[in-house]
């Protein structure tokens, strides 16, 4: 039988909070520019304009279709270079946390852009005629009228995919990110304890993700209760 | 007020909902226009303020074509109000801020000038403790005196209103036809898509009877109902009105 011992856990826990941090910003960013670019691929998908439209289905079906894993590894294999000499840097680690971030906002700009056309989509039609009729242009009658709605209904969905990225982040580590996943998993293996960090690292995850999801459930069941 | 003149439009599935139309409807006047379902009324009056586009002929309101290029459709509709069978009520704004949103962002009001202008015309349809409340608390008569309350926030010169009492319970068709009675009466220009015949009866100036995308009667209310030329208004108004 396997010994546990726990005590690397308590002297390392500053140093799994710096990954913590490392993973709640790469969380945060890449859901705020997901869903803001997830909007637009939406909107654009929702056009009549034939070119746009394919060209964000295909957007939409190409990050989809790869693996995450995959396209983390193009970017930081790729985009930290071009960076670095962009900007004239040294390839330095935040650059390596830099492209963690745009690879995340655009993979997952795929997945938000899907709910929000469910969203835009679950609006009623003549909804958007009402606010043409009340002289609101074409612009005005999404940001006023549809967009609210929609993003009303899709709250829920659009947080459990945030939730999924917030375990997802722990990918970093082919990246060399030290996340909160990738600390424990250092200390763990610096002191011959990966069993019990790896263990605890996904209390951590479990804990966060199931109160969390606990949250929307709740806050889904009050929306419900306003809208009838 | 309004002319329309020849306008014909095809869906691109080839059917033709509209058929070589012409109506017109003079300052003051209140036109009703019914027909059988399909008949293609709503679709003629959701082209007089361009929700619909057509192909051939020309719709002219208040001297601006309607399918013209140049047009600045928004600018034309927030002068011309509609009512909807559904309502359309935002449901995601209180009953106040559905008369509010497009006085302020459309037509640049002030706040305080359009809470104002939205507080009178809810009185006005009897809903003025409502203001607070959100569309889904009230009832259907209830939402579309709200409705056309927020259309007549913007100043219209003329109203339309598409089968503004087909969605509705019976008990409550009257509360939204007494709105709509008062509005013709202070002379508001009215074109009014209805199988509401005894509202046509009191109000209405001209009945228009349109059959398969086709006006086939355009006459003054009363030579519609006393003597209707054609055997299909003949046909639609024996259906319902043996009551």
């Amino acid at each position: 039988m396997y010994d546990f011992d726990w005590s690397s856990v308590r002297p390392a826990l500053p140093f799994m909070w710096d990954g913590m941090k490392v993973t709640l910003k790469i969380t945060v960013l890449a859901m705020s520019v997901g869903i803001a670019l997830g909007t637009v691929i939406a909107m654009v998908r929702l056009s009549k304009n034939r070119a746009l439209s394919a060209f964000s289905a295909s957007y939409v079906n190409l990050f989809r279709s790869v693996p995450l894993i995959m396209v983390l590894l193009w970017f930081s294999l790729i985009v930290p270079d071009v960076i670095a000499r962009l900007f004239n840097l040294s390839r330095m680690a935040n650059v390596q946390v830099i492209s963690a971030m745009v690879a995340f906002s655009l993979f997952q700009a795929a997945y938000y852009a899907e709910i929000i056309r469910a969203g835009i989509q679950s609006v009623k039609s003549g909804q958007i005629g009402a606010a043409l009729a009340l002289g609101m242009t074409f612009g005005q009658a999404m940001r006023l009228v549809v967009l609210p709605q929609a993003f009303r209904n899709m709250t829920p969905l659009l947080l459990t995919q945030t939730i999924i990225l917030f375990q997802d982040t722990s990918l970093v580590y082919v990246m060399q990110v030290r996340d909160f996943f990738g600390a424990a998993n250092i200390v763990g293996t610096r002191d011959g304890r990966q069993v019990e960090m790896i263990l605890f690292a996904g209390a951590v995850y479990f804990v966060a993700c199931f109160v969390l999801s606990k949250l929307v459930k709740r806050w889904q069941e009050r929306l419900r209760v306003v809208a009838t | 007020m309004i002319d329309i003149q020849n306008v014909s439009k095809v869906y691109p599935n080839g059917f033709q909902a509209l058929k070589s139309c012409s109506t017109h409807v003079e300052k003051g006047e209140v036109i009703v226009v019914c027909g059988p379902s399909g008949s293609g009324k709503s679709t003629l009056i959701k082209c007089v303020n361009g929700l619909e586009d057509f192909q051939e002929g020309e719709i002219v309101v208040n001297g601006i074509s309607v399918g013209s290029r140049k047009t600045n459709l928004p600018k034309l509709r927030s002068h011309v109000g509609m009512v909807f069978q559904h309502f359309e009520l935002f449901p995601h704004m209180t009953v106040l801020e559905n008369l509010t949103v497009a006085q302020t962002k459309v037509l640049g009001r002030k706040k305080e000038e359009a809470v104002e202008r939205g507080h009178k015309l809810l009185d006005r349809v009897g809903l003025s403790d409502h203001a607070p409340k959100y569309p889904g608390q009230l009832s259907g008569g209830q939402q579309q005196r709200v409705a056309i309350a927020r259309a007549l926030a913007m100043d219209p010169i003329c109203m339309l209103f598409d089968e503004p009492t087909s969605a509705l319970d019976p008990e409550m068709i009257n509360e939204v036809l007494d709105v709509m009675v008062e509005l013709a009466r202070e002379g508001m220009t009215m074109m009014v898509v209805t199988h509401e015949m005894g509202f046509a009866r009191k109000v209405a100036h001209r009945v228009v009877f349109m059959d398969r995308g086709e006006i086939v009667e355009d006459a003054q209310k009363d030579e519609f109902f006393e003597r209707a030329r054609s055997d299909r208004a003949r046909q639609f108004l024996s259906k319902i009105l043996h009551h």
